[in-house]
C-alpha cells in the first residue's frame, strides 16, 4: 500500500539526512521523497511516497512526528489532491523516427526541451501512472537516460496543509 | 547542574580555558566513554541533566557508546564536543569527525553551531529539549573558533521549536476508557517502566495498585518504580524476571503498561506475550505505543499526568483476592533460590542488602551479575537502581556509579560488576582516587563473560568459545596501583567482614569475590521463547 505523505520541516542542515537516516534505520522503504522550500523562506515542505502495510505506515508518521524538526505531517493519500512528478529523458532519436516520436509526444502532452543529432531530451510531468506509460512508449527507441523527481503534491481546492503548527511553539 | 565530566583537547581548549574559572566542577575521567556513562549515572541518580564535554574527533567519537546507552534509556544528557574551526570543516582535517552526522540516530537532537552569536540560543535549546518530554541525549559541536569568538550574551529569545510537542495531556475519553477498563478487569496487571521514575509516578502507581488491589511487575528500567517489599509487587518481568511476574502475564486479562517500551527482552515471543490481556499503554512518545505490542487503549501522555486521571475517575476501591491469592502462590512455589555452598554471587549480594538495609544506590554493568543485582538486590525509592537496560552496555557500572555519587554525596554508592565489564572501564579508579569519590565496586569475578557463557552452555553445546576471560589481572593489586583499598574473598564466611570493611572504609574500596565459576542465572526464558516457560534451575540436559 503506497502513502503520501506530506511533511513540513524546517528548513535546516541536515533535515534531509535526518529524514532518510530515519527511513534506512528503522527499515522503512521510501519509493519518493521530494523536498524544496514553501513560500516561508525557513520552512522546506518535504512529499514522501512510503509503502508497506498499515502498522508500518503508522510507526513511519509517529517516528517523523517525532523528530524535532518536522512541524507537521499529513497523509494526504485520501484527501483530493494534485499529485505530480517531473520526468526529463533522453531518447536515441535517428531523424528517420523523429516524426514518431513527436506524436507520442504530443499525445501525452510533454515537450521537447532539447534536440541533438541523434537524441532528444523530453521533459514530461504528471502522476506517476502517466509518466512510466510515456516512458514505456518512449522504450523502443531506446531510453539513454532518465531523471525523475519523484511525487510532489498538493491538496484541491481552498485547504492547505498550513503552518499552524501543533507543537512547542515558543516555548518557556 | 552544578557538575560536568569531560577531558579536554585541542578543539576545547578555549572552552576549558574559561570552564577553568567558572565556578562549575569539572571530573577529569580517563576515558570520554566514563564521561558520558558518568553524565549519565548523574542524570539517573538526580532526574537533572548530566553534561559531558570531549574534544573532536576522537574524544567525540569515544562519547557514542554513552550517548547511545542515555538514548535506549532515556536519559537526558548534554554532550558538548569541541569541532575542528568552521574553516576546516570537511577537510578530513587533524582530529576531525562529523560528529553530528555519526550521532544523528542516537541523539533525540544535536547541533553544529557555526556562529557565536547562535551559541547561547542553542544551549538553551538543548538542554530544553534533553529534559522534556521524553528525555534523552543532545549533542553540541562547536568549532574551535566560534569558542574564541567574543559576542554579547543576550538572555536567549523565547524557544522556537514549532514541531516538538514536550507537554501531552492524556485524552479525556481514553482515560475513562481505560478507567472502565480497570473496573471490568477480573485479574489486572501494572507492568512499570522507566517513564515512570522520569514523571515521578511512583506515588501514583502506588495508590492505583493499593486502591485498586493490582499486583505489579516491572521493567529493568523501572526498578525502584514501586517498593519491592510492597505485598502487590511481583517481579521484574521478561527473560530474567520472576516465574510468578512471568505466569502473571500469562494469565492477566487487562495490562495497565505505563511508562514501559515492550522491550524484546520482556516480551519473549510477541504473538504469546499476554495472550489473555487487553493492553492500556501509556506513553509520553506516541511512537512507543504499537510499535511492539497493539495497545488496546492508547494514552499519549506523561505518565503521572496520566496516571492522576485516570485514578480520579476510579472512586471506589476495589479487590480481587482470588487473583492475588494466585499470584502469591506462584511466588511462595518458585521463589527466587540459589545452591547455597561455595561462594555464590546471590549470597554477596544478599549480604550487601542486608549490610545496606536496601538503602543504598546500586549501579550495574552488564551480565550475570546485573541480573543477580536486579534478582537479590530489591530497592523502595526511584533512583536508586542504575543499569544500562537497553543497550546493555559493559563497562557503564563503574562511572555511571561515579556520576551518582558525585551528584549524591553522603549516600552509600555501590557499583556491581564483573571481571568482563570492570575491565571495559578500569581505568576509572583513577579518577574515583584523584577525587575520593567513595564508590564501592563489588567485582564478582568468575573468569567468564559469564552470560555470554551462560547461553553458550545453554545453547550452543558447552563450546566455550572465546567466552574465559585468560590473563585476568591481579585486581587487587590493581586497585593498590591505583591507590584504592582493596580486598580479595575466596570463602563465604569472609563475605560479612569484607562488605562492612568496604562500607565502613571512607572513600572509594574494591571487594572482589571469586564466585563459583559456572553459576548460572534463573529462571530464564530463552530468546524468543515464550513467558510461561522457563528454565527454573539446574543444567540443561
Amino acid at each position: 500500500m503506497k502513502r503520501t505523505l506530506s511533511v513540513l520541516v524546517e528548513n535546516r542542515p541536515g533535515v534531509l539526512t535526518r529524514v532518510a537516516g530515519l527511513f534506512s534505520r528503522r527499515g522503512y522503504n521510501i519509493d519518493s521523497l521530494a523536498v524544496g522550500r514553501t513560500e516561508n523562506p525557513s520552512i522546506s515542505r518535504m512529499t514522501i511516497v512510503v509503502d508497506g502495510d498499515e502498522q508500518i505506515i503508522e510507526q513511519v508518521c509517529k517516528q517523523l512526528n517525532k523528530l524535532i524538526d518536522v512541524i507537521k505531517l499529513s497523509d494526504i493519500t485520501d484527501d483530493p489532491h494534485v499529485g505530480r512528478e517531473l520526468m526529463l529523458i533522453k531518447v536515441n532519436a535517428e531523424p528517420a523516427v523523429r516524426g514518431e516520436i513527436m506524436q507520442i509526444v504530443d499525445i501525452f502532452r510533454a515537450r521537447i526541451v532539447d534536440i541533438a543529432r541523434n537524441s532528444l531530451i523530453i521533459e514530461a510531468t504528471g502522476d506517476a501512472d502517466k509518466i512510466d506509460a510515456l516512458e514505456n512508449a518512449l522504450r523502443p527507441f531506446g531510453i539513454r537516460e532518465v531523471v525523475r523527481t519523484g511525487k510532489i503534491a498538493m491538496l484541491r481546492g481552498a485547504k492547505t496543509k498550513g503552518m499552524e503548527a501543533s507543537g512547542d511553539g515558543t516555548g518557556d | 547542574m552544578d557538575t560536568v565530566f569531560g577531558i579536554p583537547g585541542g578543539a576545547v581548549l578555549p572552552l576549558y580555558h574559561e570552564l577553568a574559572v567558572s565556578g562549575l566542577r569539572h571530573i577529569l575521567t580517563r576515558h570520554e566513554q566514563a564521561a558520558a556513562h558518568a553524565a549519565e549515572g548523574y542524570a539517573r541518580a538526580t532526574g537533572k541533566p548530566g553534561v559531558c564535554i570531549a574534544t573532536s574527533g576522537p574524544g567525540a567519537t569515544n562519547l557514542v557508546t554513552g550517548i547511545a546507552n542515555a538514548y535506549m534509556d532515556s536519559i537526558p544528557i548534554v554532550a558538548i564536543t569541541g569541532q575542528v574551526g568552521v574553516a576546516m570543516i570537511g577537510r578530513d582535517s587533524f582530529q576531525e569527525a562529523d560528529i553530528t552526522g555519526i550521532t544523528m540516530p542516537i541523539t533525540k537532537a544535536n547541533y553544529l553551531v557555526k556562529n557565536i552569536r547562535d551559541l547561547a540560543a542553542t544551549i538553551h535549546e538543548a538542554f530544553y529539549v534533553a529534559t522534556t518530554g521524553r528525555p534523552g541525549p543532545v549533542l553540541i559541536d562547536i568549532p574551535k573558533d566560534v569558542t574564541t569568538q567574543r559576542a554579547a550574551f543576550q538572555y536567549p529569545p523565547k524557544l522556537r521549536l514549532p514541531g516538538y510537542r514536550s507537554r501531552v495531556e492524556p485524552h479525556v475519553l481514553q482515560v475513562a476508557q481505560a478507567a472502565a477498563a480497570i473496573q471490568a478487569a477480573a485479574r489486572p496487571l501494572l507492568f512499570v517502566g522507566g517513564g515512570v521514575i522520569t514523571s515521578g509516578a511512583h506515588e501514583e502507581v502506588r495508590q492505583l495498585a493499593e486502591e485498586q488491589d493490582i499486583p505489579v511487575v516491572i521493567s529493568m528500567m523501572g526498578k525502584g518504580a514501586f517498593p519491592e517489599n510492597h505485598p502487590l509487587f511481583v517481579g521484574m518481568v521478561g527473560m530474567h524476571g520472576t516465574v510468578a511476574a512471568n505466569y502473571a502475564v500469562c494469565e492477566t486479562d487487562l495490562i495497565i503498561g505505563v511508562g514501559v517500551r515492550f522491550d524484546d527482552r520482556v516480551t519473549g515471543k510477541i504473538e504469546a506475550f499476554a495472550p489473555q490481556a487487553k493492553i492500556i499503554h501509556i506513553d509520553i512518545d506516541a511512537a512507543e505505543i504499537g510499535k511492539v505490542v497493539p495497545a488496546h487503549i492508547p494514552i499519549v501522555a506523561d505518565a503521572r499526568q496520566a496516571l492522576q486521571a485516570i485514578l480520579a475517575k476510579l472512586p471506589e476501591r476495589k479487590e480481587h483476592p482470588e487473583w492475588r491469592q494466585r499470584i502469591w502462590r506462584w511466588q511462595e512455589e518458585n521463589p527466587l533460590r540459589y545452591d547455597e555452598c561455595g561462594l555464590k554471587p546471590q549470597y554477596v549480594i544478599e549480604e550487601l542488602y542486608r549490610l545496606t538495609e536496601g538503602r543504598a544506590i546500586i549501579s550495574t554493568d552488564v551480565g550475570q551479575h546485573q541480573m543477580w543485582a536486579v534478582q537479590y538486590y530489591p530497592v523502595e525509592r526511584p533512583r536508586s537502581f542504575l543499569s544500562s537496560c537497553g543497550l546493555g552496555t559493559m563497562g557503564f557500572g563503574v562511572p555511571a556509579a561515579m556520576g551518582a555519587a558525585v551528584a549524591r554525596p553522603g549516600e552509600t554508592v555501590v557499583a556491581i560488576t564483573g571481571d568482563g565489564s570492570f575491565q571495559m572501564n578500569i581505568q576509572e579508579l583513577a579518577t574515583l582516587r584523584h577525587y575520593n569519590i567513595p564508590v564501592k565496586i563489588i567485582l564478582l569475578n568468575n573468569g567468564y563473560l559469564g552470560m555470554v557463557r551462560q547461553w553458550q552452555e545453554f545453547f550452543f553445546e558447552r563450546r566455550y568459545a572465546y567466552s574465559e576471560l585468560g590473563g585476568n589481572p591481579d585486581f587487587v593489586k590493581v586497585a593498590e596501583a591505583y591507590r584504592l583499598p582493596a580486598r580479595r574473598v575466596a570463602s563465604r564466611e569472609e563475605v560479612v567482614p569484607a562488605l562492612q570493611e568496604a562500607l565502613e572504609t571512607e572513600g572509594p574500596f574494591l571487594v572482589e569475590f571469586l564466585i563459583d565459576r559456572e553459576e548460572n542465572v534463573f529462571p530464564m526464558v530463552p530468546p524468543g521463547g515464550t513467558l510461561n516457560k522457563m528454565v527454573t534451575g539446574g543444567r540443561q540436559q
